[in-house]
């Protein structure tokens, strides 16, 4: 894939899905911290009581509608581009993304490992597009 | 970090990869949409690969969650990597698509690089932060009081 156009087309379908990804995953974290741990509720109220203390809760919301935006952005990238580019591009991608958002957003203890694979993560990315 | 929980990771990972390999096979079929059509889109739900695939999905996100309840986001998406691995094996055997070595060197670029962090704690603990946090307001009220 040398065509300028191609490359750009592929960055913009890739950036799409990781803007999206992103933002789902980072709501969905934060809904399911304010949820608290699934298994001691399902322990507590049952399977069902856990699925309605996830639906209803309004962050789980906003980031399940993120992520279908990803998924349909996912699905456009998969009829024009190779699973073994677009797949590993976009979630890797959105690894280093929600490794910056956690850290901003759910200030989570994003050490020194977790930076570092971020680089070999990115270094990853950069091979896939040859 | 238990057993069940191990699984549940394992789980994650299985059902992401052959959920997007599903995806795309059923993608390919229908050959490429136009942004045009974006109505074609919601056809292709009603195809059996990628309604398998989002039935494998639909397993991922629900083990998803229930990861995200007790660990980090950052702990959750590398410690579920070897997808990736499996993913480019789906790709190359099973769609047959052309995977160079530079592709290859990148997916182990991208397993290295996601395999530190599982070396590090699975969950970021806020409650020393929260009791601070509800201790203040009551050591200022206590103050008004006095």
């Amino acid at each position: 894939m040398t065509d300028p156009h191609a490359i750009a087309a592929t960055a913009a379908m890739v950036g799409a899905i990781v803007v999206s990804a992103t933002a789902g995953d980072i709501l969905t974290a934060s809904a399911m911290r304010q949820v608290g741990d699934l298994d001691r509720i399902r322990e507590r109220s049952g399977l069902w009581g856990a699925a309605i203390a996830v639906i209803t809760n309004g962050r789980f919301g906003v980031g399940v509608i993120c992520l279908a935006l990803s998924f349909f952005s996912l699905l456009f990238a998969f009829s024009h581009r190779d699973l073994s580019l677009i797949g590993p591009a976009a979630t890797s991608l959105t690894f280093v993304t929600n490794a910056l958002a956690a850290r901003f957003f759910l200030k989570e203890n994003v050490d020194h490992r977790r930076w570092t694979a971020a680089i070999f993560v990115c270094i990853g990315v950069a091979l896939l597009a040859f | 970090m238990t057993f069940r929980r191990y699984l549940v990771l394992a789980v994650i990972t299985l059902t992401a990869s052959c959920g997007d390999t599903f995806l795309a096979r059923g993608m390919k079929s229908m050959g490429p949409v136009s942004l045009a059509h974006p109505a074609e889109l919601i056809h292709a739900i009603f195809s059996p690969w990628v309604a398998s695939g989002i039935l494998l999905l639909i397993g991922f996100f629900a083990s998803y969650l229930t990861a995200l309840s007790w660990a980090d986001l950052t702990y959750v998406l590398p410690a579920s990597s070897l997808g990736y691995v499996i993913m480019t094996l789906l790709a190359r055997f099973w769609l047959q698509e052309r995977v160079s070595p530079l592709r290859w060197l990148g997916v182990v670029f991208i397993t290295a690089g996601v395999g530190f962090v599982t070396r590090g704690p699975s969950y970021t603990d806020h409650s020393a932060d929260r009791d601070v946090r509800e201790e203040a307001p009551e050591t200022a009220r206590e103050e008004v009081r006095q």
